[in-house]
């Protein structure tokens, strides 16, 4: 599901080192807006040059945290270290610290080069140093030629960019951007996408980014924090958010997956054999965290990770085995979405690459079919 | 019948003139018949002479017959001395000098006082916005004549303000602001407010609060971000609300005569003693035209220029 990673791998886990300071350190931050809790205690620690993501639906409370992380709102309760630095009452235009805004907040009285240059205007810089760090970040974003021009004069790609420019002409050490790719079509958002993640690396920025489309934040972000009803979730690498998820939430919110109900039967090592109506067979998982027999569990398989076939395959014990019919077929191209009806009532979802064209295709409409898939497929969820 | 009006409907459509045509032409033929037909009737007075007749002017158009050479001719007259006598008496120019700084000083008390309201009104809690705008508006539902003579009561000597500053121990007696230039101020601020605020306010309410949150996070403190990013872009507020303001109070009449001294002098109430006291009425119809032309002219040149800047921002 999820595009491709495009970060390449390196070996900064700043995270996974214990001497490493976080440049970005929450500390049980709660905000409510009169009964309404917006942050739950939220503790979070983001280390330098670290693309960071706070995803989450609406009223997740990502972007209050964002806001407080800006000072446009103060916590509650608890506290915001910035570079070692208690936040508590830093106003906005003190901290190290500049935001994209989701609607870009560009000055409309003000062209491109004057927006650029308003950040730079405030600390009193040099009129000569301006203009040429202005011209940096406008050449950055490609906007050079678009300098004397109005907001409004421009599309919707080249605001983001001005307002990128404009956010990053400070160099400061943390960027903040909420939902910097909300208002872009798709095709422009997935080129944004790249071009934000060579601006971080090239820049070493630390971004903290707010956004909704799990997608995104899978593709550009070092970790992911997920969030629901203002508390964190998870928090972990892309895949270790995807492959790895700790309760049913995360699970069902990033990409698409089959849950199945069932009671633990035994549990061996890191092995955990569950029982399941659902799926109308014993499920095998390896590598899970041990459960007590008999407590109830959720098992969550990713639809990439079942194999489809219509031979019956009549190996092995009987385990992570079942069959069903294929109910609905929907082709996307590059693969093909299966909802397989198990004769338990359940449906199960499988995703298959499309080897062969389509024409060809061995399996179709009513077609009885075992759907299988290995030990390591299944992650078991207790909560 | 029915066809007829089919006919009709259809053909006024086909040369576009029915549905939208008929909605324009009604506020223009409005505007023709209460406002360029007086207008002209004005401007044709201005020419005319003063004479002791009913109407007290002489008619422009005169079609006179001689009787003994058989012949008629069409005469028209246009006494452009009622124009000369303005440029050439001190008391006309004096007048509108004074209705002019009297305006642009009523206008600046009212932007000074204006805007701050405007502003806190539009930072103010949503559901508290409606309820203050109509304290705003309010003091409409009340004659402007009751409100301008509960002024004298409060303005007089012996009135509210006198009586408050000696109970104070400020002053040692009654103090008489009325009948002074500082009374027709304070009335004709009192009375312009709303029109500088209505503006002011639909201009700041409208502002995207983002924009000073994003100026703030650039690093500028809130005093500059006001006069950077508010201020501008409340301009087009303070120029409509300064023209609400400054046309009317150019004319005013009313709050001088009432507030004002005897030399208070203003060209509202020129105008009325040309036209009452002295039945001059071609006079009169002069100083009202080259008050119109004093006015509409800087006006015009003014949203011209302002109309050209927009589509060059645009």
């Amino acid at each position: 599901m999820a595009g491709q990673p495009i970060r390449k791998p390196t070996r900064l886990e700043p995270w996974q080192d214990a001497g490493q300071t976080p440049y970005v350190r929450i500390e049980k931050v709660t905000k409510t807006f009169g009964d309404f809790v917006a942050v739950d205690e939220v503790s979070l620690s983001i280390y330098r040059n670290e693309f960071f993501a706070l995803l989450g639906g609406s009223g997740s409370g990502k972007t209050t945290l964002l806001r407080m992380l800006a000072g446009f709102e103060q916590p509650t309760e608890g506290k915001i270290f910035i570079d070692g630095v208690d936040m508590a009452g830093i106003p906005p235009y003190e901290r190290p610290v500049n935001m994209m805004f989701q609607s870009y907040a560009l000055f409309p009285h003000m062209t491109v080069e004057q927006n650029v240059a308003f950040g730079l205007k405030q600390d009193g810089v040099a009129k000569a140093e301006i203009r040429d760090r202005v011209a940096e970040m406008l050449g950055m974003v490609q906007l050079s030629a678009f300098g004397k021009r109005r907001p409004h004069q421009l599309s919707g790609g080249q605001r983001q960019r001005v307002a990128l420019a404009r956010s990053l002409v400070k160099r400061p050490k943390l960027l903040l951007l909420d939902e910097p790719l909300g208002a872009l079509d798709k095709k422009l958002r997935e080129r944004t996408q790249f071009e934000l993640v060579n601006i971080q690396e090239k820049l070493g920025v630390t971004f903290i980014v707010v956004t909704h489309d799990q997608e995104e934040a899978m593709t550009m972000s070092s970790r992911i924090a997920v969030m629901n009803h203002g508390v964190i979730a998870q928090v972990g690498t892309p895949t270790e958010i995807y492959e790895y998820p700790h309760t049913r939430f995360v699970a069902e919110f990033i990409g698409s997956i089959n849950m199945f109900d069932g009671r633990v039967v035994s549990t061996e090592g890191d092995q955990v054999i569950v029982a399941s109506e659902d799926a109308g067979c014993e499920l095998l998982i390896a590598h899970a965290t041990p459960a007590p027999a008999g407590s109830p569990v959720s098992v969550a398989i990713r639809p990439e990770k079942i194999a489809l076939s219509k031979d019956p395959v009549a190996d092995g014990d009987g385990r992570n085995r079942t069959t069903g019919i294929v109910r609905e077929i929907a082709y996307l191209g590059d693969v093909s979405i299966y909802l397989v009806q198990l004769p338990t009532g359940k449906t199960v979802r499988v995703t298959a690459p499309n080897v062969t064209r389509r024409t060809e295709m061995p399996i179709t409409w009513e077609d009885e079919v075992t759907l299988t898939w290995r030990p390591f497929a299944g992650v078991v969820l207790t909560q | 019948m029915r066809t007829v009006v089919s006919v009709l409907v259809s053909g006024l459509s086909r040369i576009g003139l029915w549905g939208r045509g008929v909605v324009v032409a009604v506020p223009y033929l409005w505007l023709m018949l209460f406002f360029l037909v007086p207008f002209l009737i004005v401007f044709g007075i201005s020419f005319s002479e003063s004479i002791i007749a009913q109407p007290p002017y002489s008619s422009l158009v005169e079609w006179l017959t001689d009787e003994d050479a058989g012949t008629s001719k069409l005469q028209i007259l246009l006494n452009i001395s009622n124009y000369f006598r303005l440029g050439g008496d001190d008391l006309y120019i004096l007048a509108y000098l004074n209705s002019l700084k009297i305006a642009a000083v009523t206008t600046l008390l009212c932007l000074a006082i204006g805007y701050p309201m405007a502003y806190a009104i539009a930072k103010a809690d949503p559901a508290r916005r409606g309820p203050l705008m109509m304290l705003v508006i309010l003091p409409f539902w009340t004659s402007f004549l009751i409100r301008i003579y509960a002024w004298i009561g409060i303005l007089k000597g012996n009135g509210v303000i006198s009586n408050l500053l000696e109970w104070a121990g400020i002053t040692s007696g009654p103090v008489e602001i009325l009948y002074s230039d500082w009374a027709v101020y304070i009335g004709m601020t009192y009375c312009y407010l709303p029109f500088m605020v209505l503006p002011l306010y639909s201009t700041l309410e409208k502002m995207d609060p983002s924009l000073l949150e994003a100026a703030a996070d650039l690093g500028s403190r809130p005093f500059r971000s006001f006069l950077q990013i508010t201020l501008p872009l409340s301009l087009p507020g303070i120029v409509a609300g300064s023209l609400l303001v400054f046309i009317p109070a150019v004319g005013e009449f009313v709050t001088p005569e009432l507030l004002g001294g005897p030399d208070t002098l203003m060209i509202g109430r020129v105008l009325w003693n040309e036209f009452f006291a002295n039945r001059d009425w071609p006079v009169a119809s002069a100083v009202a035209i080259a008050l119109l032309l004093v006015l509409v002219v800087p006006i015009m040149i003014f949203q011209h220029v302002q109309g050209k800047q927009a589509e060059a921002g645009r």
